[in-house]
């Protein structure tokens, strides 16, 4: 980890419908500094605005108030220059492309050569054990190994920066284990800098260099907490330290229920 | 294809063929045993006889009426997918549009047929034509937007974050995720265009063609040769459908792709 910003966001509002009946704050004053090479998650209860700052950051959604700077410009220039890979609840990958076609598609619209193409789907599908998949299409393959693919397809490109909303919130508690084990490997191998987004207080503290803990109404910064629990393996997930940054976070999100 | 995908297709195939003749065999039973008179209810061989019989005329007929189905069917698909894209392109069309021909569905559009006859004229087949494409135009039209419009939020997402624009969002999402869509909307219209040609002909046009022929042949109490031309009707109107899912099949592999079982649990 750099002690260079990857992402400075300053006195960020956003507001959906303003100056109409059904206006509403999502975000208010909103101030987050994101290290290179960092892992921090975004959680909170629902409609505290954690999703939307994440859209924020990928330039999907502009700020009603404020800056996002990503790699010292604007987050719009960062998507341009293609410097975000996005992972979704949803998969999201496209029925009609095989699944080697799926991870290629950044890449083709990127203008990388057909031989190229191929040689980095195949690696990408390495990394994420799926190496005898490409040709297969998504539907045939299981909800875990659809998300595989779609994290293959998101770092296909080597993006500086992922960009994760709830990507593991519809599989199976085992498969997901399986999965952060999986992602922590991956974001090792290649020092991307990662953006998290989970309801899941275990999830958040075993991924986390920092979490962000978010109150709603307007979505708020109610603290940030930083995680130390070195190397992860299987066994971290019983280890005190696991516990005690879990314990962390709940109690935020106990504080953020109360001031309710 | 391999023995084990032929023993299955056939497996498929077999109960709907069997049923099939199980019925046409109880058809010509019940004909026999309860003295049905042929004009009522004639029985399957004799169809079959007028079939023969009348070959010439029949086969005459079917084609005029087929060259109507498929006029139809090419100018209500091609203005029925040209609308679709229109609606995608401008929202505010899209909203308008798309409850309006909901809406116009819902009407029997057959019934348009004196009027297209009397706006286009009898003597050719332009009017019928017309019918059959309208029939068309609104399934196709309907289906085809939806597809176009109905992309996962994710989806548009996920291609933004790859800054790509709209026409490459179009290439690469919409129009593949229309396919299915629009192969749905193709398997409704082909055997419709059948229907909506032959109703189109009751009400006028060249004597030639089938749905003249049922009329005029039902006139003259000649039932048979009216239900032999039913048959050539129903011919058509099948491999019509059958086409239609062969374009499928075709345009979308990846809907008959079979589930994986999960192989690997790592």
């Amino acid at each position: 980890m750099s002690e260079k910003n990857a992402i400075r966001i300053s006195d960020v509002d956003k507001v959906f419908n303003e100056e109409r009946d059904d206006e509403v704050i999502a975000l208010s004053n909103i101030n987050l500094d994101i290290k290179e090479g960092e892992f921090v998650s975004l959680i909170g209860p629902s409609g505290c605005g954690k999703s939307t700052l994440l859209r924020l950051i990928g330039d999907l959604l502009e700020p009603t108030q404020g800056s996002v700077e990503v790699f010292g410009k604007s987050a719009h220039q960062a998507r341009i220059d293609q410097d975000y890979g996005m992972v979704f609840q949803h998969a999201g990958l496209f029925d009609w492309r095989r699944v080697a076609a799926n991870i290629e598609l950044p890449l083709e619209l990127h203008g990388w050569s057909k031989s190229d193409r191929a040689t980095r789907s195949q690696e990408m599908l390495d990394l994420v054990k799926l190496p005898d998949f490409g040709g297969y299409y998504p539907r045939q393959l299981s909800g875990g190994m659809q998300q595989r693919v779609s994290i293959a397809r998101a770092l296909s490109f080597k993006p500086k920066l992922l960009l994760m909303d709830e990507p593991f919130g519809a599989l199976d508690e085992m498969t997901r284990e399986h999965m952060q084990i999986e992602l922590l490997r991956i974001w090792e191998e290649t020092g991307t800098t990662v953006v998290f987004v989970t309801h899941s207080i275990p999830e958040a503290a075993f991924l986390s260099n920092r979490v962000v803990v978010l109150s709603p109404r307007p979505g708020r910064v109610h603290s940030v907490i930083d995680v130390d629990l070195g190397q992860r393996t299987e066994s971290t997930r019983e280890d005190p330290s696991f516990f005690g940054a879990a314990t962390e976070i709940r109690e935020a999100l106990r504080a953020v229920e109360e001031q309710e | 294809m391999n023995l084990n995908t032929f023993k299955s297709r056939v497996s498929v195939l077999w109960p709907p063929i069997a049923v099939g003749i199980g019925i046409l065999a109880l058809w010509e039973g019940a004909v026999i045993l309860f003295e049905i008179r042929e004009f009522l209810l004639p029985k399957p061989s004799s169809i079959w006889g007028e079939l023969r019989e009348n070959w010439e005329v029949l086969r005459h007929a079917g084609w005029e009426t087929g060259k109507i189905s498929l006029g139809g069917l090419a100018i209500g698909i091609f203005a029925g997918v040209l609308f679709a894209f229109f609606a995608t392109l401008f929202r505010f069309l899209n909203e308008g549009l798309t409850p309006l021909a909901v809406a116009v569905n819902a009407t029997p559009i057959v019934a348009l047929a004196p009027i297209f006859n009397a706006w286009f004229g009898v003597t050719g087949s332009v009017s019928n034509q017309l019918v059959v494409a309208t029939v068309v135009f609104f399934p196709v039209f309907i289906n085809t937007a939806k597809g176009l419009t109905e992309v996962h939020v994710n989806e548009i997402e996920l291609m933004r974050s790859y800054a790509a624009g709209d026409w490459t969002i179009l290439r690469e999402v919409r129009i593949p995720n229309a396919l299915p869509f629009f192969a749905n909307a193709l398997r409704l219209v082909a055997p419709l265009s059948v229907i909506a040609a032959i109703v189109a002909e009751y009400f006028g046009g060249p004597q030639d063609r089938v749905g003249n022929v049922i009329t005029s042949n039902a006139g003259l109490a000649r039932y048979d040769v009216a239900w032999a031309a039913i048959a050539v009707a129903s011919a058509f109107g099948l491999s019509l459908f059958i086409g239609a899912l062969l374009i499928e099949r075709v345009s979308t592999p990846w809907k008959s792709a079979v589930q994986l079982e999960e192989t690997t649990k790592k």
